[in-house]
């Protein structure tokens, strides 16, 4: 049964410390405004997943909230390191966090039998690569047909899977288009989903294709306009490429990151404050 | 040196764009290689098929994207298709071509690293931000081009991580690992082309930039670099390259 909550309850409702939690987005439609709520509720011990770890990771690492993460590239894209992600990684702070490290086409084929119910994933990859020697979920067999060499990994099932899509119906049905990435392999592989949404309309009558998916695997729907800026929703706003480049400042050091944490996220009461108050000093 | 009207980074964005040929079809790395390929497609290749990792084919974006996946890349592309997609149909199913990959670090085979600088992968000097798209890549398109700036830290005898393969530990030793694709076609760099040798596949110097030495080629390499006997100084970037090189950095928001 989906439900229609404020951001706010779902994530409540849904998202407790020790859970595991996929909040996908590649580039496009990243899930921020569920980010920051996570860390507005001060929710830790959270074991994510994210192929893209961006900036939004980059927030709830620095600010406590996870204690392991499984990703495939951890950078600010086009801009350089993600700062809090390196500090975690290199210096244990703000905690030790245990990092289990894949290639992207690994956690995408991960997702996708995760989403087919299977319990693992088979796929040609790091072959003559140094992953097998650091991350032990990485096995090879033997094809019983052909005799060639493949790659098999767990698949991935989170607790929860939050994305952003651009509308829902009234019924609940979801839709997005543009890039996907992975995200709909998400919303199948996960227990339970939250997915925040740009706009409510009455019906989805789309001719120019996208994607839909249907209310009997959504949880929960969450209307947050903007809930993807600084990413973006193709056909609502453009990516904000001024504000990755900022980011690259505002995370490098320690205190700097903090006062921005608390002046933009800990002192708004919702993503609505929180984007007002991000464009009125912009 | 001669004074020159260009710098050691554009002749080697445009000394990697001359790579690639019209009617390509190229799967491209962000930063370096996306501006040599957004380059060949304005100056020799038009029809060239463009693809970034994000899912988005065949794009003809009008201006440079900061990310893989920017709304302009999307907007302007052919289709777009889901990741769990691009990396089983079309990378591991052998559909592309080329593949153009920067990297952080090299070595004399061409296997590249862009996950951790140091011995030990829990303590490293440098964390990177790891593989991403680029292990399927380096394995599964026919051919690939390597570009990135050449220094003793870049240019190293051996990784302390292989994010992607090349060679391998040359001398036939990729083939055991059963890719069907070939492995890197040259490593272009600011100061020249380095090829692999077809017996040993040790990357060896056969062209050199304009204005650059010898010995400051060796200077910049970790390994004993060794020299082609037919070296060749590569042509400097026409007035035409350096024009739309210049237009097309300065669309980059």
């Amino acid at each position: 049964m989906t439900e229609f909550l404020s951001l706010e309850k779902a994530i409540q409702k849904y998202v407790k410390p020790k859970t595991s939690v996929a909040l996908e987005g590649f580039t496009h439609l990243i899930p921020h405004a569920a980010g920051l709520e996570i860390i507005r509720q001060k929710i830790n011990d959270l074991h994510l997943f994210r192929m893209t770890p961006d900036i939004i990771y980059d927030q709830l690492i620095g600010m406590g909230c996870v204690s392991k993460l499984t990703f495939s590239w951890g950078g600010n894209p086009g801009v350089g390191s993600l700062h809090r992600f390196r500090d975690a990684y290199e210096n244990e702070f703000p905690n030790k966090i245990e990092f289990k490290e894949h290639a992207h086409s690994a956690m995408a084929n991960a997702y996708a039998a995760g989403a087919s119910g299977l319990p693992c994933a088979i796929f040609k990859g790091y072959l003559g690569t140094s992953y097998p020697d650091i991350n032990d979920d990485i096995k090879f067999m033997k094809c019983p047909f052909s005799e060639e060499k493949l790659t098999i990994i767990p698949s991935i099932r989170p607790d929860i899977g939050i994305i952003h899509a651009q509308k829902a119906d009234n019924n609940g049905n979801i839709w997005i288009k543009g890039i996907s990435g992975s995200q709909k392999e998400v919303l199948m592989a996960s227990k339970k989903t939250i997915v925040t949404v740009e706009e409510i309309v009455d019906i989805i009558d789309e001719k120019n294709g996208g994607t839909i998916i249907p209310r009997w695997v959504i949880n929960a729907i969450c209307v947050e306009p903007n809930g993807a800026f600084p990413s973006y929703a193709e056909g609502y706003y453009n990516r904000y490429n001024a504000f990755y480049k900022e980011w690259d400042t505002i995370s490098k050091d320690r205190k700097t990151f903090n006062n921005w944490m608390n002046k933009f996220v800990l002192s708004t009461k919702n993503y609505t404050e929180f984007f007002k108050k991000i464009n009125n000093e912009e | 040196m001669k004074n020159k009207n260009f710098t050691s980074k554009e002749m080697m964005v445009v000394s990697a764009s001359r790579f690639l040929k019209d009617d390509d079809i190229v799967f491209i790395g962000i930063g370096l290689p996306s501006l040599a390929a957004n380059l060949a497609k304005r100056v020799q290749a038009p029809n060239i098929s463009m693809i970034y990792e994000s899912g988005t084919l065949d794009t003809k974006p009008e201006r440079l994207p900061l990310s893989i996946g920017d709304d302009e890349l999307s907007k302007k592309a052919l289709a777009v298709i889901s990741v769990p997609e691009v990396f089983n149909y079309y990378l591991q199913g052998g559909k592309i071509e080329i593949g153009f990959l920067g990297a952080a670090q090299v070595d004399k085979f061409g296997n590249i690293n862009t996950t951790i600088i140091g011995k030990d992968y829990k303590n490293p000097k440098v964390r990177l931000p790891g593989a991403g798209g680029a292990p399927e890549i380096a394995a599964f398109c026919k051919d690939t081009l390597i570009m990135l700036r050449q220094t003793k830290r870049n240019f190293v005898n051996k990784l302390d991580f292989i994010t992607s393969v090349g060679y391998a530990d040359g001398n036939n030793s990729r083939d055991k690992l059963n890719f069907v694709s070939n492995g890197p076609k040259a490593i272009i760099t600011d100061l020249g082309i380095l090829e692999p040798c077809k017996v040993t596949q040790e990357f060896i110097l056969t062209h050199i930039h304009e204005g650059v030495s010898i010995q400051e080629v060796k200077d910049a390499t970790g390994w004993p670099l060794k020299i082609s006997e037919n070296i060749i100084t590569t042509s400097s970037p026409s007035l035409k390259e350096l024009e739309i090189l210049r237009k097309l950095e300065a669309t980059q928001n």
